[in-house]
């Protein structure tokens, strides 16, 4: 096994636009490996943007630029003629709103070892199932594995995802924003996981709710329209802001 | 208001009430069960089965081939594959060739088959004109479900690591399936009813077509005939087999409404 | 344990390294001419193949799959611009034999003895598309309106799905009852209203009666849609403010679904204009303007279904017919563009 370096993703320089609108400017961060990074900012300043960025999922898009260099495990993943599918493969997403595959319980997660032949039949469904453990889902959903995903709650669907994402052994998990669209229990049930899964994987998370930043950070980055005000570990940043408008995010003046 | 409305709904179920009533008259089981040889068209004896049979043989093949040109086109539409003004411009030429009157297919056909010394008409340019007509329907139909897809899912599937293909073909068709199986029977409903089409590019046959390049009857060309006919018996023949033509919409429509209900099981809202 | 991103990009490296090798292997059997050279070149190939194959074939089928998908779209395009020309070369022998002015602007259509004017068919074509429009537009409108807003909630659930089965029958069934049933009414009893006493049934009018009936499920199901799509809080700020249901349909309706309604009419058009085989049940296919709108006519569409079959002892018959089908098009070209510019504009200003 490599020894994994300590920063797990590094960019230099990275600018984003949109129809010739810039979103981020500059950004200069480094997230560690193995530990729970939050990204904060008020709403609109470009958090999901630059999360979507680490795995190229904004390429798919209308009329993004992007330049600058974006270094992951030492190698710069900004570089033309590398494998784009083989990247991502390494960032699980799980977005705002769940969006299970429309498939059954069961192939959505094992869609992921499927196209990558990962695994040999056999071995699948043992793997289906340890991914589904490591979520908690499990014992929820062992009774009917092959009814519609879409038949799940919002709360399961969002662990599904998860389980999902988990399956391809990814190193990097990035979150947007994972648990706004979910009631307070299956969002405390989300953030859990996050915390038992920082052992194994690096995990992003964009969270616009700044306690939950303060509950689950380890190292914390303040965007702010488009910028990086601050970025270190997350108690010199909470207890000892140096930039006006950090200090007004942590007062709550700017949300 | 009312009124309109009471026109409207007058005037079509007077249509399906003529056709039903004086359809439901003239049918027989020898008109299912016999072709329309030995004077069907003189009012004597006889049916449409090799009608029916030629029907199904045009509208079978064009139905599938355009499917496949169909999903295939509107799957590279998306921003994936293609630039949305590239997309746009097609999508432009798709919409002006479903705005086309089919008489005109019927030309285009009718011009190849001349040129190349077969003007007789046969099932094969059959196929070519139905398929023809059929693809734009198909195509704009399922493009149109395609763009329903959320992006959220797409990128979810891409953050799993699937290739654009694999993404198309595994996610964004199974989650346009009720799309897709509307635009299907939409098309077959077209192919197999339309009869300018068909009209100059089939001839006309008493028996069942036994290869690709033989003339055959099809319900919509046998409705033409019949009541061309001036025989008032002859001609309310025809009644039965536009009788036949409005079950097989009727049936299309409903196993439209099952088959996308039945789909819809997996589909992420 | 899973590989890190650096052994898939070291992966990625030797699927290229492999088709490196492979490439070696073949220069060495076809221009060094080494037998022994190619062999081992070869092996290295397959061994690396088959640690890689998974890789390999996955990214073979997004390549080749990209491709295919590419090639048909291309070919459809390519199809649009082969039917355009197929008809353009087509129609140049009778274009070359005419003049261009005469084939439009002569009234003058008698194969046999080799003319081959189009202006009547023409006008008629443009009457019969003008009148069933004028007959099916507001009524069909008012009809989705009542649909949408006034109807009862069963009423509305039994007649949608009846609109939709309606929009899919095929038109030579409402030609058929419109020859067996129309006509004779036309004759007996519409013409006769009108003081037009000698009308045979066939003509414009029937061509238009059915035309209209045939387009009412297109339009009403198009607008219904439309309609239905207009978000319930316009509708509520509406009638909040003060306004009738009637001003609410006018003023708000109309205008956040004017695209849709201008899409249904178009389509509604497309399809008058291009009816083909219903017309020529009804028409009475004379290639002259009738002195009142009950005489027999011809519009462009049904004058080719009623003489291909003369094309064999004609040539130039031919030509003609697809001259007429050329001019079809052309008009459906032109009128999508419009449309298509329309809707662009409205969309743009009924963004809310």
């Amino acid at each position: 096994m490599t020894k994994a370096p300590a920063n797990q993703i590094e960019t230099k320089t990275l600018n984003v636009s949109f129809h010739s609108n810039q979103v981020l400017k500059n950004i200069d961060i480094k997230i560690p490996a193995k530990q729970l990074t939050a990204i904060i900012g008020p709403s609109g300043c470009g958090k999901t943007t630059l999360l979507k960025s680490f795995n190229r999922l904004l390429e798919i898009q209308d009329d993004v630029k992007i330049t600058g260099e974006l270094i992951v495990d030492g190698t710069d993943i900004m570089k033309p003629g590398l494998d784009v599918p083989d990247i991502r493969k390494k960032m699980g997403l799980i977005s705002q709103k769940p969006y299970p595959l429309p498939m059954s319980i069961f192939e959505n997660v094992a869609y992921g070892l499927r196209i990558h032949h990962d695994k040999k039949a056999k071995a699948l469904e043992a793997a289906v199932q340890q991914s589904l453990q490591e979520v908690g889902l499990w014992n929820e959903v062992k009774h009917r594995l092959h009814d519609p995903a879409s038949r799940l709650s919002v709360g399961q669907q969002q662990r599904l995802c998860l389980a999902r994402a988990l399956a391809v052994q990814p190193e990097v998990i990035l979150c947007d924003e994972p648990t706004s669209a979910l009631d307070p229990v299956a969002a405390q049930q989300v953030e859990k996981l996050l915390l038992k899964l920082k052992k194994d994987y690096t995990v992003v998370l964009v969270t616009h709710t700044l306690r939950q930043a303060k509950r689950v950070a380890d190292y914390v980055i303040f965007l702010y329209f488009g910028r990086v005000l601050e970025q270190g570990p997350a108690n010199e940043v909470f207890t000892n802001p140096k930039s006006a408008e950090m200090k007004a995010y942590l007062s709550g003046e700017i949300s | 208001m009312i009124a309109s409305v009471l026109i409207v709904i007058g005037s079509l179920f007077f249509i399906v009430l003529v056709v039903v009533l004086n359809g439901a008259s003239s049918l027989s089981l020898e008109i299912f069960t016999q072709t329309s040889e030995g004077g069907f068209y003189l009012g004597k004896g006889g049916g449409f089965l090799n009608a029916i049979v030629g029907s199904l043989l045009l509208a079978f093949p064009a139905t599938g081939i355009a499917f496949l040109v169909g999903i295939v086109i509107a799957l590279y539409l998306q921003r994936d594959f293609l630039h949305p003004g590239i997309a746009q411009f097609i999508r432009l030429c798709l919409d002006i060739l479903w705005g086309i009157p089919s008489i005109v297919y019927g030309v285009f056909c009718l011009t190849i088959m001349i040129a190349i010394g077969m003007g007789g008409g046969s099932v094969f340019f059959g196929i070519v004109a139905l398929t023809l007509l059929e693809i734009p329907i198909i195509t704009r139909s399922i493009d149109e479900s395609i763009k329903m897809v959320p992006l959220g899912l797409k990128e979810s599937a891409y953050s799993l690591g699937s290739t654009k293909y694999e993404t198309s073909i595994k996610v964004v068709r199974k989650q346009a399936m009720p799309g897709i199986i509307a635009g299907i029977l939409l098309g077959f409903g077209r192919g197999i009813g339309d009869a300018a089409s068909i009209l100059l590019t089939v001839g006309d046959s008493n028996y069942f077509p036994t290869s690709l390049f033989d003339q055959t009857a099809a319900l919509p060309t046998m409705i033409l005939n019949l009541a061309s006919m001036p025989d008032h018996i002859v001609q309310r023949k025809a009644y039965a087999v536009a009788f036949v033509l409005l079950i097989i919409v009727l049936l299309i429509s409903i196993i439209t409404r099952y088959l996308t209900k039945k789909s819809s099981k997996y589909i992420i809202k | 344990m899973s590989s890190t991103l650096k052994d898939t990009i070291l992966k990625q490296k030797m699927v290229l390294i492999a088709l490196f090798i492979f490439l070696l292997s073949l220069l060495s059997l076809f221009i060094v001419q080494n037998v022994v050279l190619f062999a081992l070149f070869l092996v290295v190939f397959i061994i690396l193949l088959l640690r890689h194959l998974i890789h390999v074939t996955r990214k073979l089928y997004n390549l080749l799959g990209t491709r295919i998908m590419m090639i048909i779209t291309v070919s459809m395009i390519f199809l649009f611009f082969l039917l355009l020309l197929t008809l353009l070369q087509g129609s140049f022998q009778i274009i070359n034999d005419q003049s261009l002015a005469e084939l439009i602007f002569s009234s003058n259509w008698k194969p046999f003895s080799g003319h081959f004017g189009l202006f009547a068919v023409i006008i008629d074509t443009l009457i019969v598309t003008a009148v069933s429009m004028v007959i099916a537009v507001p009524i069909s409108l008012l009809t989705a309106i009542y649909i949408t807003e006034y109807a009862p909630k069963k009423f509305r659930q039994m007649i949608r799905p009846f609109i939709d089965v309606l929009a899919g029958v095929p038109s030579v069934v409402f030609g058929l009852c419109a020859l067996l049933v129309l006509v004779p009414i036309v004759r007996d009893s519409i013409a006769p209203l009108f003081g037009v006493s000698t009308s045979s049934g066939f003509g414009l009018f029937t061509a238009s009666l059915i035309l209209s009936i045939m387009v009412f499920p297109i339009i009403i199901s198009l607008c219904v849609e439309s309609f239905s799509s207009v978000p319930l809080a316009l509708k509520e700020a509406s009638l909040s403010l003060g306004s009738t249901k009637w001003e609410t349909v006018k003023k708000v309706l109309f205008r956040a679904s004017g695209p849709g309604i201008l899409a249904a009419i178009f389509l509604g058009f497309g399809r008058a204009f291009g009816e083909t085989i219903a017309v020529s049940m009804v028409v009475g296919n004379q290639e002259l303007i009738p002195s009142t709108l009950f005489g027999p006519g011809q519009t462009l569409a049904s004058l080719i279904a009623s003489n291909y079959t003369e094309v064999s002892s004609i040539p130039i018959l031919a030509s003609a017919l697809i001259f007429v089908a050329l001019l079809l098009f052309i008009v459906v070209l032109i009128f999508n563009l419009l449309g298509f510019l329309v809707l662009r504009r409205a969309s743009k200003r009924w963004k809310y």
